[in-house]
């Protein structure tokens, strides 16, 4: 990041090259629309972009990219909300809004439902769960942070992340649970399970 | 430790960030507590089912439009560095009015002053006028002023001041 800001174009294309993905896929967990995730990545690239002169390596540039994602991801969220609530009170509710069916226990969940149904209602209880618990879980379990970054990212202390990310497996456990019944748990020694 | 202490440690120790003593703790509690054991065990599972979600990958078309929007932005010239920020311009305007608003005080003072010694020059121009006596005593329009009366003389005053001092 450095390199950009003493502007090498050539730098901001590797930084491009090596979080696209992962940032693609954060603010796709995110705003579960591939289009929008993808606009708001454009987004925060052209935000670190611009504010390239400014930038200082007083934290990792991970923390500073995805605490930008995490704003727009949470605006965009809140925006699209608000919109569906003033096109109308009355409007049936979309089959992506229905409310989560958890499956009961009994179901053969792995019989009835395709992979792609299974990653679906993965995706759809973590989209359930409340803003911070979301980014919590996202950045704690698929980008991989540390405690420090992630609670200078959610503007927390570390004991409050903790506990956050207590409360948001504890969902995810309930809300999964016909899933959790049926997984494979790791085994001593297999490495890090997350 | 309680079930309530071991709860916010325990994402820490699944996950192997715990220290020693923290791991030790937890450990310790999960060997007596069958219920936090079945939940720490399903907890491992349940990181095994959020690893079943795909990753994406962008579109094909995301890093062209990526580097159109980036050439779009405006590039740095030669001559930026003669244009200054807009907070440091501000700052220079209001330091040079300040300048001028402080260099306009002392003019001020030296027009006061100037305009003393406009009224000290008059007095001198006529110092010569002023100090010659013969001049002043020889003034011609002195003689239309009325003279004051004369005060009495000394020895008409004495008799009454006798007599006052009498009827006393």
């Amino acid at each position: 990041m450095l390199d950009v800001k003493a502007g090498d174009d050539a730098s901001f294309e590797l930084l491009l090259q090596k979080y696209r993905t992962p940032l693609v896929n954060f603010l796709f967990r995110m705003v579960r629309d591939t289009a929008t995730a993808e606009d708001l990545a454009q987004e925060v690239f052209l935000r670190v972009y611009r504010a390239r002169k400014e930038y200082s390596p007083s934290a990792k540039f991970t923390t500073w990219l995805f605490r930008i994602a995490t704003n727009l991801a949470l605006n965009s969220v809140r925006d699209n909300r608000h919109r569906r609530m003033e096109v109308s009170l009355d409007a049936p509710v979309e089959e992506d809004e229905a409310p989560l069916q958890v499956p009961t226990r009994e179901m053969r969940i792995d019989e009835h439902m395709v992979e792609r149904d299974r990653a679906d209602f993965i995706r759809r209880a973590v989209a359930s769960l409340p803003e911070k618990q979301r980014v919590a879980v996202l950045l704690h379990k698929y980008e991989e942070m540390d405690y420090g970054e992630i609670a200078r990212i959610l503007d927390c202390s570390e004991s409050a992340l903790k506990s956050l990310l207590f409360r948001a497996y504890e969902n995810l456990r309930v809300q999964l649970a016909p899933l959790v019944s049926q997984a494979v748990p790791h085994r001593a020694g297999e490495g890090r399970p997350v | 430790m309680k079930c309530e202490d071991v709860s916010k440690e325990l994402i820490a120790y699944l996950d192997r960030r715990a220290n020693s003593a923290e791991r030790h703790n937890v450990e310790e509690h999960l060997s007596a507590c069958s219920d936090c054991r079945t939940r720490a065990e399903e907890l491992r599972r349940l990181w095994n089912v959020l690893d079943e979600v795909p990753m994406v990958e962008p579109s094909l078309g995301f890093d062209a439009r990526m580097r159109a929007r980036i050439a779009e932005e405006p590039r740095p010239r030669w001559f930026n560095w003669l244009v200054p920020q807009p907070r440091l311009a501000f700052s220079m305007a209001l330091l040079l009015a300040l300048s001028v608003w402080m260099v306009q005080r002392p003019q001020d003072n030296s027009g006061l002053a100037a305009q003393s010694e406009h009224e000290q020059f008059q007095v001198i121009k006529n110092l010569d006028v002023l100090e010659n006596y013969d001049v002043l005593s020889k003034f011609d329009a002195l003689d239309e002023v009325p003279l004051e009366p004369t005060p009495a003389p000394a020895d008409q005053a004495q008799p009454n001041d006798q007599q006052q001092d009498d009827g006393g």
